[in-house]
C-alpha cells in the first residue's frame, strides 16, 4: 500500500514543479519584455513579411521565430502578449474568485432566501452560452482591458458560487460547526473561522483554474477581434492572424498556440496539484 | 401526486429562468452605445429617415415598453425582424439551428464513444500502466478547452496531414439540393453517401474539438463509477458464476455505473453546446453560433435576442431530457 | 484427497506485505456441512474467496493447492478455472441487499447463467427458477421473477440468493456469513432453509461464520481459524465434548449455549490468546526459514 501511495505522490510533485516553472518563466518574460524582446512588437516591415523561423531556409537573422504577414517579430509579440495574458489572469481570476466564492459561501451556509436568490441567478447564468455572453458584454462595454476583466468576472462567478455553495453546505451540516455556534460565535464569524478554512483548498484550486480560463477568454475575445485595440500584441490576436495564413506561414499560429497551450495546462495542473497538497484528507 | 408536483415546479423554474435570460439580454444589449439603425442606412441619410426606421423597429419607446411588445410577439412565435439581414428572426434562427444541432450531437456521440472506451480500458486494466495512461490523458484533455483543441486539430489534420476540411459545412461543388437544413440526416436518409462523407469531412474537426473535454469527463466519471461498482457483491457473485471479466464489466457493472455519470454529463453537454459558438467561428461552420457573433458585431439586437433565447431553451431542454432518461433507466424510479 | 473440496497449505499474502492465510489445510466431504469459525479478521472469508477466485486484487495466493472435485484449481488457466468453479460451486453471499444487481429483474438474475454458461434452454431455466423459488417458500414466484430487487424485503432477497445458488445443482456451496445482515427473527428461518435445502439436494456446504452456536446447529465438521491459521480441524461431536486446542476451548467457553447459565459468559482468556500468537509466530519463523 505504501508503495502505491508513493507512486501517486511523485507525479504530483513533478506536476507542480513543471507548471510552476513555466508560469515563473512567463512572469519573467512579461516583466522584462522590453529588455528581452529583440524587436519592437509593433514595428511593421512589409519587406520582411512571413519570414520563417531561424532553422528554416530563408530565415531573416534577428527574427528567431519568424514574422507575421506585416513583418512583425513573432517572438517579441509573444513576449509582450504575456503581459496582457498575465494581467488578465491575475486580476480577473482573483476578482472572480472573491465575488463568486463569497456568494457561494453565503448561499451554502446561510441557506434560506439568500440561497434561493443566488441559486436562481446561477441557474439563469447557466442558461447562457458563456462565449456568446462574453462577446455580447464586450460589445456593450467597448473593447479594452477593463472591459475584458469585467466581462470575465460577470460570466464566470457562477463557477465558484456553484462549487463553493455545495461544499459550504456539506461543511455546514457537520457537527463541529454546530458546536462552534453553540459556543456562542456569530453566524458570520463561524463562516469565516470554521467553514472558510475547510473550503480553502477548493477555492485555491478553482482560482488557478480560473486564471487559465481567463487567459483563454481573453484569447477568444482577441480572436474575434473584440479584445483591446487591434495593434497591441495579444496571443489571441496572433492566433487569429495565424489561422488565416496557416497554409502560408504556420509559425504565426504555432508559436502563440504552444505558449497558450502550455500556459493554460500549467494553470490547471497547478490547481490540481495544489488541491492535492492542501487537501487534509489526502495529506 | 408528488411526481406531478415535481413536474409543475420544474416547469415554473424553467419559465422563470428563460424569463430572466430574456430580461438580462434585453437590458444588456440596449445599453449598447452606437445606433444600430444608423449603421444600416447609407451615409447621408437624414435624421427623419433614422427616426422613421427607429419607430419601425420600436427603438423610440422605453425599454420596458419594448420588452412588453417583444414578449407579446414571442408568445405568438414572432421574434421580430433582423436588422442586418432584414428577415424574420425566427426564420433565420430556425434555419441555422439544424447545423448546430448536428454538430453538437456528432460531438456528443464522439465524446461518449471515446470517453466510454477510455473508462472501460482503465477498468479492464486497472492498477496497470494502461490505467495510468487513461488518467493522464483524461487529465490533459480536460485542462485544455475546446477552442485550443480546435486550433491544434487545424494544425494536425488541416496543415500537417490535410485529410479534413478546415472550414465550412459542405463543399459548394457538391451537386445536391436539400429540402431540410438537417444536411447530414437528410443525406443519410437519401443514401447519398458521397455527401455524407463530405459533411463528415467538414464536421470531423469541429466536432472532435468539442468532444475532447467532454470525453475526458466521461472517462473520469465513468471509470470512478465503474471502480465503485466493481467492488459490490453482485459483481463478485457474477464472477463465481463462471462469467469472464469482460462480461462482468460490460453486463453487470456498466449498466449501473452509467446512471450516476448520466446526470453530470447532461450539464456538461450544455457546456458543449455553448462551445459551438466559438468553434463554429473557428471552422467557419454556418451554424447558430457563427451567426450570433456576426449579430453582435453588426449590433443586430432582435437577432441577438432570438439566438440567446434559443440557446437557453436548448440548455433547459437538454437538462429535461437527461432527467427523463435518468427516470427511464433507473428501475427504482420507474416503479415508484 | 479425502474431501470434495480439499485445501492444502493454502497461503495468501498481501501484495508486497504480510501473510493473510498461513498454510491453511481443511477438507469438505461430499454432501457434508463444514463450519469455518473464527473471529472477524481471522481470514475466514478469504478462504471462501480464494476457492471461488474472487480475492481482492491486493491479495495474492503464494502457495498451496485447492482441489475441487479432483481438480487443482490453482493449476488451471484463469478461463478454465472460472468454468470449473462456475460448474461445480456456488456462493450464498453475506449481504442480500447488495448481492442482487439493482438494474436487473430477479428472473434473469437466476436464469441467465444457466443459459449462458451451462447451455440450458431458456424455458427450462425459467421453469427451474420457478420451482426453486417455490422451494424456498417464496409466494407467487412468477410475479417475483418479474420484480426488481428494491421491491423485495431483505429476507426475500436472501431466499432468492439461496435459490439462485442451488439453481445449477452445484456440488459445493459456500455460505459466507449468510445470516449476519438479517434480523434475528429472519436469521433462524434462513438458517433452517439453508440446512433443509442442503439435505434435500445433498450438496456439500462450507459454512463461514463467527457464531459457534450456528455451527453447532447445522455442521458435521468444522475448522477453527485464528490469525489466518487453522488451529483445529474436528468432527462436531468430538469438538464440543473435547476441544483439543486451547483457543478452541476458550472459544467454546465464550459461546452462550455451552456455558453454564449461572456462571455467565467467559471471554477468551488473554493467556490463551498470547499462547496462540506465539504459536502463529513460531509457524512464520519456520515458514520463513
Amino acid at each position: 500500500m505504501r508503495d502505491a501511495r508513493g507512486d501517486v505522490r511523485r507525479p504530483i510533485g513533478l506536476r507542480l514543479w513543471l507548471s510552476g516553472g513555466w508560469l515563473a518563466l512567463l512572469t519573467v518574460a512579461a516583466l522584462c519584455a522590453p529588455w528581452l524582446a529583440p524587436k519592437d512588437p509593433l514595428m511593421q516591415d512589409l519587406f520582411l513579411g512571413r519570414m520563417p523561423p531561424f532553422w528554416m531556409e530563408g530565415a531573416e537573422p534577428g527574427y528567431l521565430l519568424g514574422t507575421d504577414s506585416l513583418g512583425r517579430d513573432v517572438l517579441s509579440r509573444i513576449l509582450y502578449g504575456a503581459r496582457l495574458a498575465l494581467i488578465v489572469a491575475l486580476v480577473a481570476g482573483t476578482l472572480t474568485c472573491v465575488i463568486g466564492a463569497t456568494l457561494g459561501l453565503m448561499a451554502g451556509y446561510y441557506r434560506g432566501w439568500t440561497d434561493r436568490v443566488i441559486s436562481r441567478f446561477v441557474d439563469i447564468w447557466m442558461a447562457f452560452p458563456p462565449v456568446l455572453f462574453a462577446i455580447l458584454l464586450i460589445a456593450v462595454l467597448g473593447p479594452g482591458l477593463v472591459s475584458i476583466i469585467i466581462a470575465i468576472v460577470i460570466i464566470d462567478w457562477t463557477r465558484f458560487a456553484r462549487v463553493i455553495r455545495a461544499e459550504a453546505m456539506s461543511q455546514g451540516a457537520m457537527d463541529y460547526v454546530a458546536s462552534a455556534q453553540v459556543a456562542g460565535r456569530t453566524r458570520f464569524g463561524t463562516m469565516l473561522t470554521e467553514i472558510l478554512p475547510n473550503v480553502l483548498p477548493t477555492i485555491i484550486a478553482l482560482l488557478t483554474l480560473e486564471m487559465g480560463i481567463a487567459v483563454i477568454v481573453e484569447a477568444i475575445l482577441s480572436f474575434v477581434n473584440l479584445s483591446i485595440s487591434t495593434d497591441s500584441p495579444t496571443w489571441g490576436g496572433m492566433i487569429a492572424e495565424g489561422r488565416t495564413s496557416v497554409h502560408q506561414a504556420w509559425w504565426v499560429l504555432v508559436f502563440p498556440l504552444i505558449t497558450l497551450f502550455l500556459t493554460v495546462l500549467s494553470f490547471s495542473q497547478l490547481g490540481e496539484g495544489l488541491k492535492d497538497r492542501f487537501d487534509p484528507v489526502l495529506r | 401526486m408528488a411526481l406531478l408536483r415535481n413536474i409543475l415546479i420544474r416547469l415554473i423554474t424553467t419559465l422563470v429562468t428563460l424569463f430572466g435570460v430574456a430580461v438580462i439580454v434585453f437590458v444588456v444589449i440596449r445599453v449598447v452605445p452606437g445606433n444600430p439603425i444608423a449603421m444600416m442606412l447609407p451615409p447621408g441619410a437624414t435624421d427623419a429617415d433614422i427616426a422613421r426606421l427607429q419607430a419601425q423597429y420600436g427603438f423610440d419607446k422605453s425599454i420596458f415598453e419594448q420588452f412588453v411588445i417583444w414578449l407579446g410577439g414571442v408568445v405568438q412565435g414572432d421574434f421580430g425582424q433582423s436588422i442586418s439581414l432584414r428577415q424574420p428572426v425566427a426564420q433565420l434562427v430556425l434555419g441555422r439551428l439544424p447545423a448546430t444541432l448536428e454538430l453538437s450531437l456528432m460531438a456528443l456521440l464522439m465524446a461518449v464513444l471515446i470517453g466510454g472506451t477510455m473508462a472501460l480500458l482503465g477498468t479492464l486494466f486497472r492498477n496497470t500502466r494502461t490505467e495510468g495512461a487513461v488518467d493522464v490523458t483524461a487529465g490533459m484533455a480536460l485542462s485544455i478547452p475546446d477552442f485550443l483543441w480546435g486550433l491544434v486539430l487545424i494544425l494536425l489534420f488541416g496543415v500537417l496531414w490535410p485529410v479534413f476540411h478546415i472550414s465550412g459545412r459542405i463543399s459548394p461543388s457538391l451537386n445536391i439540393d436539400f429540402t431540410t437544413n438537417f444536411y447530414l440526416f437528410e443525406a443519410l436518409v437519401r443514401l447519398r453517401f458521397d455527401v455524407v462523407a463530405d459533411l463528415i469531412g467538414h464536421m470531423f474537426m469541429p466536432a472532435l474539438a468539442l468532444a475532447i473535454p467532454l470525453a475526458a469527463i466521461i472517462a473520469q466519471l465513468l471509470k470512478q463509477s465503474l471502480k465503485e461498482t466493481m467492488h459490490l457483491d453482485y459483481v463478485t457473485l457474477a464472477r463465481t458464476k463462471g462469467y469472464g471479466e469482460n462480461h462482468v464489466i460490460l453486463r453487470e457493472a456498466l449498466p449501473n455505473a452509467v446512471l450516476p455519470t448520466l446526470t453530470l454529463v447532461g450539464v456538461q453537454f450544455t457546456f458543449l453546446i455553448g462551445g459551438t459558438v466559438i468553434i463554429e467561428r473557428l471552422f467557419s461552420y454556418e451554424g447558430l453560433g457563427n451567426m450570433a457573433i456576426d449579430a453582435v458585431i453588426n449590433r443586430d439586437l432582435p437577432l441577438i435576442q432570438g439566438i440567446v433565447i434559443l440557446f437557453a431553451l436548448l440548455f433547459t431542454l437538454v437538462n429535461l431530457v437527461v432527467d427523463m432518461l435518468y427516470v427511464v433507466l433507473n428501475p427504482r424510479l420507474r416503479h415508484a | 484427497m479425502s474431501g470434495f473440496l480439499s485445501i492444502r497449505n493454502l497461503t495468501v499474502h498481501l501484495r508486497g506485505g504480510g501473510p493473510i492465510l498461513r498454510a491453511v489445510t481443511m477438507d469438505v466431504a461430499p454432501g457434508q456441512v463444514h463450519g469455518l469459525v473464527g473471529e472477524s479478521g481471522a481470514g475466514k472469508s478469504m478462504i471462501g474467496k480464494a476457492v471461488l477466485g474472487t480475492l481482492p486484487r491486493a491479495l495474492e495466493i503464494t502457495g498451496g493447492e485447492i482441489w475441487l472435485d479432483g481438480v487443482d484449481l490453482l493449476a488451471l488457466a484463469p478461463a478454465a478455472r472460472r468454468k470449473q468453479i462456475g460448474a461445480t460451486a456456488a456462493l450464498i453471499p453475506q449481504d442480500p441487499l447488495t448481492a442482487l444487481n439493482p438494474g436487473k429483474r430477479i428472473g434473469p438474475q437466476i436464469t441467465r447463467r444457466l443459459v449462458d454458461i451451462l447451455g440450458w434452454r431458456k424455458s427450462d431455466a425459467e421453469a427451474r427458477a420457478r420451482d426453486l423459488l417455490d422451494e424456498v417458500h417464496i409466494p407467487d414466484p412468477v410475479r417475483v421473477m418479474r420484480s426488481y430487487p428494491h421491491e423485495l424485503s431483505g429476507g426475500m432477497r436472501q431466499r432468492i440468493l439461496i435459490a439462485s445458488a442451488f439453481a445449477a445443482e452445484p456440488r459445493l456451496i459456500i455460505a459466507d456469513e449468510p445470516t449476519t445482515a438479517l434480523d434475528v427473527t429472519v436469521q433462524k428461518q434462513i438458517l433452517r432453509l439453508i440446512s433443509d435445502m442442503q439435505t434435500r439436494h445433498g450438496t456439500a456446504l462450507l459454512f463461514v461464520t463467527h457464531d459457534l452456536g450456528v455451527v453447532s446447529k447445522v455442521c458435521d465438521t468444522l475448522s477453527v481459524l485464528y490469525a489466518g491459521k487453522v488451529v483445529e480441524n474436528a468432527r462436531m461431536r468430538r469438538f464440543f465434548m473435547r476441544p483439543i486446542h486451547p483457543y478452541s476451548a476458550a472459544l467454546l467457553a465464550a459461546t452462550p449455549i455451552y456455558t453454564d447459565p449461572d456462571r455467565g459468559l467467559t471471554p477468551v482468556p488473554q493467556t490463551v490468546i498470547d499462547a496462540v500468537e506465539r504459536e502463529v509466530e513460531h509457524h512464520d519463523v519456520r515458514a520463513g526459514a
